[in-house]
């Protein structure tokens, strides 16, 4: 496989894309390229219309609207067995009673091509399971079957291979192992990989591009620190990623945007706001904040919030801080455990600082909960009604 | 559950297709000290029944096999003299009936089969919620008795019946006709054991993961070699549970040719039931009946390893 060139794939594009089970429109007018040889990951909260897209793309689902193409070729009413397009499926889904050399065989024998044998062992060397070749997926561990899986997609050379949730079966470690293998193997054959998963981490550690997905619709694609620095929406800045948000008003646009929230004044660059109204939310990711006692200490310029630690976990790297604002709302800040002696504790009084260019703003009338799990909730996220009580001059915020 | 080393492949499948309940190694409670001795005494109660009911009757069976009458009047009765030749003398009364038992056997199970497996697989795939009801659908019927359902099938064959008279519109028939011919003895062995072939079918492609399928599709096959390469290779041990629960009886079976059937069309069950209730010559009929046991016996053991039972899963 490494010695063979690299295949010559092409872009795969999703045109108007729409799927609508009744009223309720699964994916709705999704239109999206996804570049040749890239490694895109497709990101959303389960039953946002990621994994239909996907199935569209592999003709297990039939679109109710749009087009796919891969490269000026149109796939969209093709049969699955006619596309040039492969599937790694979330639970594997080998065949039970072939042994893996079989399994990884089952396309190319389909396919009448030649020289099975040598490309099966080919593939089996490049996800290192040549010994076990003869064994039956069951007497298989999750990671050798997941490993399996991409091989028989993969020895296809399709010009798209389609992964649905591979990992999630693994375990924590076994994941973070096979994601390096996963990119490992991406770069080598040069296919493009289209990867859904709900696991933000996942999606950032492996793909060049990420697009999530809510309701049927991409909320904002771009590369992993693209979105993660600057998220486009409430849904985007929470669901990749913690963020803190607060609300409040432009009082001021120049070389920057001047916020005012709470009696506080914030600034951000205007590249990073990312609404016309003047009714905006300031944002900013916990690892940026900086945790100081005195205000003294802080350089002139950046952003500022005094209040006192209520939560404080360690939790190794790092230590994770709640630290409740005048207004009651509780932010969350990463604090890197560089020293050991004196560490601030629950009860600190603490002043929170960070640099405007970290400092992004979105539109005022977003929920500010949109794409947190309702477990973490509980984790100092800060909610509507929090915000109506203590944000007396600014109306409620989102629902 | 292990299936023990020593069942045979039969139980295996039997197993697989929770037609059967095998006993498996009882384990000793948690905690609580349990005598070693305890299996066995469970076992008991089944193992007296199986002695009293089936090895005594056997033997006696047998023995009975190699018994000469004492007078032309089978009220004097039997003596035992090891008399071998029942069974050759059974074998070359009645080779007839006997391959003829196993042709219509045959047929009917393959019949079974290909009726009741798109039905399994329609039920199993796409039966969603309505799979329960549509099992029951299939089993109702069987609620009635065995002779009124066959007696049912005298009517609908019946010479100036409706079947028989469109039948013949379309000059589809040979005869003119399918009562008191092989073609009614076959239909109806055929209706009597279709839920013995549906049932196993349905437990084993219920278990096949619907995404195989997709995987299939996914890789180049077409929707038919999908189902030559992944569906029915793992749906065999149903193939192989349904034919045999199917055939075993089928062999055996007398009513369908008595109540279908003409004297030409008669079974080797018939000519048993006749031998011993009419003709009472018991050690002919005990010799046929042994025959039959040991010509299924050995069929079934060819099927099974023809069928490669290893290799199923």
């Amino acid at each position: 496989m490494a010695t063979e060139a690299v295949k010559q794939v092409e872009d795969l594009h999703l045109v108007r894309l729409t799927k609508r089970y009744g009223d309720h429109a699964a994916v709705d007018d999704l239109s999206l390229t996804i570049p040749a040889g890239s490694f895109f990951a497709l990101i959303g909260p389960s039953g946002c219309g990621k994994t239909t897209t996907l199935r569209m793309v592999a003709g297990l689902e039939v679109p109710t609207v749009g087009m796919i193409r891969v490269g000026d070729r149109d796939i969209t009413a093709l049969r699955p067995y006619k596309r040039p397009v492969n599937t790694v499926f979330q639970s594997y889904a080998l065949f039970p009673h072939m042994d893996i050399f079989e399994n990884v065989a089952f396309g190319l024998r389909r396919r009448g091509e030649k020289n099975v044998d040598a490309k099966v062992n080919e593939m089996l060397e490049l996800v290192e399971l040549t010994p076990m070749a003869r064994r039956k997926p069951a007497q298989m561990s999750g990671g050798q079957q997941q490993r399996v899986a991409v091989a028989r997609a993969l020895i296809n050379r399709p010009d798209v291979l389609l992964l649905d949730e591979p990992l999630g079966a693994l375990d924590l470690k076994l994941r973070r192992q096979m994601q390096i293998e996963l990119k490992r193997i991406q770069t080598e054959v040069g296919i493009t990989f289209v990867h859904v998963t709900h696991d933000q981490e996942e999606a950032m550690t492996m793909a060049d591009t990420i697009a999530v997905m809510n309701s049927g619709k991409i909320e904002q694609m771009g590369a992993p620190q693209e979105i993660y620095d600057t998220p486009h929406t409430a849904f985007s800045a929470n669901f990749l990623g913690q963020s803190n948000m607060i609300p409040g008003e432009i009082v001021e646009r120049g070389d920057v945007i001047t916020v005012r929230a709470f009696g506080q004044v914030f600034t951000l660059a205007p590249e990073k706001l990312h609404t016309d109204s003047d009714r905006v939310i300031v944002g900013v990711r916990p690892e940026k904040l900086q945790l100081t006692r005195e205000a003294a200490e802080v350089p002139s310029g950046r952003n500022m919030v005094a209040g006192v630690i209520t939560d404080a976990s360690f939790v190794g790297v790092s230590t994770q801080f709640l630290v409740a604002a005048p207004w009651g709302q509780e932010l969350i800040a990463f604090e890197q455990n560089m020293s050991a002696d004196d560490r601030p504790v629950v009860g600190d009084e603490v002043i929170l600082s960070w640099e405007p260019s970290h400092t992004f703003g979105l539109d005022g009338g977003e929920n500010l909960n949109a794409g947190i799990d309702g477990d973490l909730l509980e984790v100092g996220h800060y909610t509507a009604t929090d915000a109506e009580a203590g944000l007396a001059p600014t109306p409620a915020v989102g629902g | 559950m292990q299936v023990p080393a020593s069942a045979s492949a039969v139980d295996t499948y039997l197993a697989d297709t929770q037609m059967v309940d095998t006993p498996g190694p009882v384990s000793p409670g948690t905690g609580l000290p349990t005598k070693r001795s305890t299996p066995y005494w469970l076992l008991l109660p089944g193992m007296a029944w199986l002695a009293i009911f089936f090895v005594i009757p056997l033997v006696s069976l047998f023995s009975t096999s190699l018994q000469s009458p004492v007078s032309d009047n089978p009220d004097d009765g039997f003596y035992f003299n090891w008399d071998f030749a029942n069974y050759s003398e059974a074998l070359s009364r009645y080779g007839e009936q006997f391959l003829r038992s196993f042709v219509y056997a045959g047929i009917a199970t393959f019949l079974a089969l290909a009726i009741a497996y798109p039905l399994a697989y329609f039920i199993a795939f796409k039966g969603g919620r309505w799979k329960a009801l549509l099992l029951v659908l299939i089993v109702a019927p069987f609620f009635a008795s065995f002779l009124i359902r066959t007696y049912a099938w005298k009517t609908i064959l019946a010479d100036q019946g409706f079947v028989v008279e469109i039948l013949n519109a379309l000059s589809l028939l040979p005869q003119d006709r399918i009562l008191n011919t092989p073609l009614a003895v076959i239909t109806g062995i055929t209706y009597n054991f279709l839920p013995f072939m549906i049932l196993p079918l349905y437990a084993a492609l219920d278990k096949i993961d619907p995404r195989l399928a997709e995987a299939g599709a996914d890789l180049y096959a077409t929707p038919f070699t999908t189902f030559r390469k992944v569906i029915w290779p793992l749906s065999l041990p149903g193939v192989v549970a349904g034919t045999l629960l199917t055939f075993i009886p089928a062999a055996g079976d007398y009513i369908n040719a008595k109540l279908l059937g003409s004297t030409n069309d008669r079974m080797i069950g018939s000519v048993i039931d006749s031998q011993f209730i009419i003709v009472r010559d018991y050690p002919i009929a005990s010799a046929l009946s042994f025959l039959l046991m040991a010509a299924i016996l050995a069929l079934v053991f060819i099927y099974v390893r023809r069928a490669g039972t290893e290799d199923l899963l």
